[in-house]
């Protein structure tokens, strides 16, 4: 994975003491709030309902289990013991002390890690597939070209107060594990046949986003080779700095500049500005990539057994579930479900984090992901050795085995912290899976994404669940709607809502009545989400409200 | 001769020039495209700053007018006439603050006349904030990338 050189370093250092300097001037009263504030942010620092919020930034999901131990050590110094894993392969601390922030982003520092721009109008941190680099399914490993667009968009001077948060997403296979078309600017590097066998280039998606007004990103280039990248990224932001809305902070992301120009009228804009900045230079020197990616060299997989003894059903169910095909066929990617059922979707204690730092460094080459669906990953697990990390993981209440069921549920952090949630997302998450736990229908039921949103702004991705609830404010009582249909993936697409709302025992029976319908309906092989497209709404609001 | 809506010289802060400093009415954006004497323009937030392209050889002095300091859309002008090859004053007016003075002086702005005075020891930290930038942009600095690879 990347490593920081003297550079990277000194632009991290360079930051910390800029937020202590800022800090300082706020608590000399030379900066007010109102000017703190995008400061604070742009280090991400917020403010929620009881205390401060810290983001941590986890570039493309990627980390090393020194690393994981600092984010524990941090939960256990500066927080309650635990920390939350979000949709953008983040960690966020829930109750900071503005007094401490400054020492926290000095530790991050001290093992390659900060919290730069992970909030504030500004290019956020760059997301990416958890399962880069070990993939059997990927063109290329996409990491080189996100930790490129790291560098780009760390302190970028030209676009640093865009008319509003601005998030990318790079992939590298046809699957989509990030929502990539669900960014401001999504990102698919591929390969095209020439003569010399292949080559790279970019594919580029933009104005796509949840939130209140939930837009799919059309393609704007189906190829920008790969020397002009970052040249293409810059123009697709400058023409968005220049005419992205700032008169209504509802209509500021680019996907309404995106929707309102039209795709052909932006692409075309986009384009103008491209050529003039070919013109100008601004792409990095070639061998950086070339640098970068060196970085990113796999690691020495060795060939060992393919198959695992099958003898106990927990472990097979978990193996079954929780394991992805590896390039190496001697290995898997692991996932390390936050979800056990009951619990806080996306939340680990400092032990538990301690616990996957150690697996990692014995059993992945010392590497870690952060997955988009809150869940964590040990990338290159040896076959052989899929056991022992079960047990281990077992043993810290680590290995539910339930990615992508309906007990692997996305959900914001609502009102039990948020000070923009109208309900809370959390209680209804915990009960969720715990039903359907103590049911036995997870199993049955298979893949089924569920996303809670505790507000319209969606960061619980209830657009884009195969099941999304979305939580209102009804004269002062919780209320939930329900909607169907919505993916995230490379079928991406977005849910309708079923009708009227619920309450929040209602809309738990509504989840399972849903269900019912699908077990009834569906056809050999078919997910709940191939059934719903297959049958449509009626079957379904006919249970709900017929 | 239309009204001059321009900072005066003893109202700039920083200025990272050697030239005489230009005290010419300053019109606005509109008014300099009809006027063909203007040397000194003012750029609001939703103007284009192309539409100046025509006439740089003839400005000495372009202000461009933060009203608040999070609208960013000035960076990108002042990049634009920059990359354009305009050589003269760019001035960054209204609502400039301490921590957007490093990235205004990457963008190409060389002169700083904000609403309130600042601090001159915070100002000359915020200048020297990074010893390195990662992007290319208009004030040519070697990026990282660049130091990395030299021969």
């Amino acid at each position: 994975m990347y490593k920081y050189d003297l550079y990277d370093q000194a632009m991290v250092d360079a930051r910390v003491a800029e937020f202590r300097d800022q800090a300082r001037r706020r608590l000399e009263g030379k900066l007010t709030e109102d000017q703190f504030k995008p400061l604070r942010l742009m280090n991400g620092l917020y403010l929620q309902l009881h205390a401060y919020m810290l983001r941590v930034a986890i570039p493309y999901g990627t980390l090393d289990s020194r690393q994981l131990e600092m984010l524990a050590d941090i939960a256990e110094r500066y927080d309650r013991g635990y920390g939350h894993f979000t949709t953008r392969q983040n960690i966020q601390y829930n109750w900071i002390r503005l007094e401490d922030a400054a020492d926290i982003l000095a530790d991050l520092a001290k093992v390659e890690m900060h919290a730069i721009q992970t909030s504030g109008n500004c290019i956020r941190n760059i997301s990416s597939d958890h399962f880069a680099g070990a993939a059997a399914d990927e063109v290329v490993d996409p990491r080189p070209y996100a930790e490129l667009m790291r560098q780009w968009s760390s302190f970028h001077p030209e676009f640093t107060y865009l008319p509003r948060k601005f998030k990318i997403a790079v992939i590298a296979s046809d699957k989509d594990r990030a929502a990539m078309r669900l960014h401001d600017i999504g990102v698919r590097i591929v390969k095209r046949a020439n003569d010399s066998g292949g080559e790279v280039g970019a594919q580029f998606y933009a104005g796509g986003g949840m939130g209140r007004t939930p837009m799919i990103a059309p393609l704007i280039r189906d190829f920008v080779p790969i020397e002009h990248f970052i040249t293409y990224a810059e123009a697709c932001l400058r023409v968005y700095n220049r005419y992205g809305r700032r008169d209504n902070k509802y209509k500021a992301r680019i996907k309404i500049l995106v929707h309102e120009l039209g795709a052909a009228e932006y692409t075309r804009q986009v384009e103008e500005e491209f050529a003039h900045l070919l013109s100008v230079g601004v792409e990095p020197p070639r061998e950086e990539l070339a640098r970068i990616a060196a970085h990113f060299a796999d690691p020495a997989f060795i060939d060992g057994p393919k198959t695992v003894d099958r003898s106990d059903p927990d472990f097979a169910l978990w193996v079954d579930r929780n394991t992805h095909r590896h390039k190496h066929d001697a290995y898997v990617s692991a996932v390390i479900s936050l979800k056990p059922a009951g619990g806080i979707p996306g939340d680990a204690t400092a032990e538990q984090m301690r616990v996957v730092a150690r697996l990692a460094k014995q059993y992945s080459f010392d590497e870690l992901r952060v997955m988009h669906t809150q869940n964590l990953l040990l990338p290159h697990v040896r076959i052989a050795d899929l056991h022992a990390v079960w047990s281990a993981l077992d043993a810290a209440g680590l290995a539910a085995p339930n990615m992508d069921t309906i007990e692997d549920i996305i959900a914001c952090p609502g009102l039990d912290y948020c000070s923009l949630a109208n309900a809370r997302s959390i209680p209804l998450a915990q009960r969720i899976s715990e039903r359907f736990a103590e049911t036995g229908r997870t199993e049955v039921v298979g893949e089924l994404k569920l996303k809670i949103s505790g507000c319209i702004n969606a960061c619980g991705h209830h657009h884009a669940g195969h099941i999304g609830i979305l939580g209102v404010d009804k004269k002062g009582v919780e209320n939930y709607q329900l909607s169907l249909g919505g993916s995230e993936a490379e079928d991406v697409s977005l849910a309708k809502i079923t009708g009227p709302g619920f309450d929040e025992d209602g809309v738990i029976a509504a989840v399972e009545k849903v269900t019912d319908v699908y077990l009834a309906s569906r056809a050999e092989g078919e997910r709940f989400l191939d059934t719903y497209r297959r049958i449509g709404m009626e079957p379904f609001k006919e249970a709900l409200y017929g | 001769m239309a009204e001059d809506i321009g900072t005066s010289p003893d109202e700039v802060q920083f200025r990272f020039r050697e030239d005489e400093i230009v005290d010419h009415g300053t019109v606005t954006v509109d008014a300099c495209c009809d006027q063909t004497n203007a040397t000194a323009v003012r750029i609001e937030p939703g103007d284009d700053a192309r539409l100046l392209l025509p006439f740089l050889d003839r400005l000495a002095l372009v202000e461009i007018n933060f009203p608040a300091f999070n609208d960013g859309r000035g960076y990108s002008a002042a990049r634009i006439l920059r990359e354009a090859g305009y050589t003269g004053e760019l001035r960054a007016v209204g609502d400039v603050g301490v921590d957007q003075l490093s990235h205004m002086r990457r963008c190409g702005f060389d002169s700083f006349a904000p609403d309130k005075r600042l601090d001159e020891e915070d100002a000359a930290r915020a200048f020297a904030t990074w010893a390195n930038v990662y992007q290319r942009a208009a004030d040519a600095r070697r990026t990282i990338a660049d130091k990395r690879h030299e021969a």
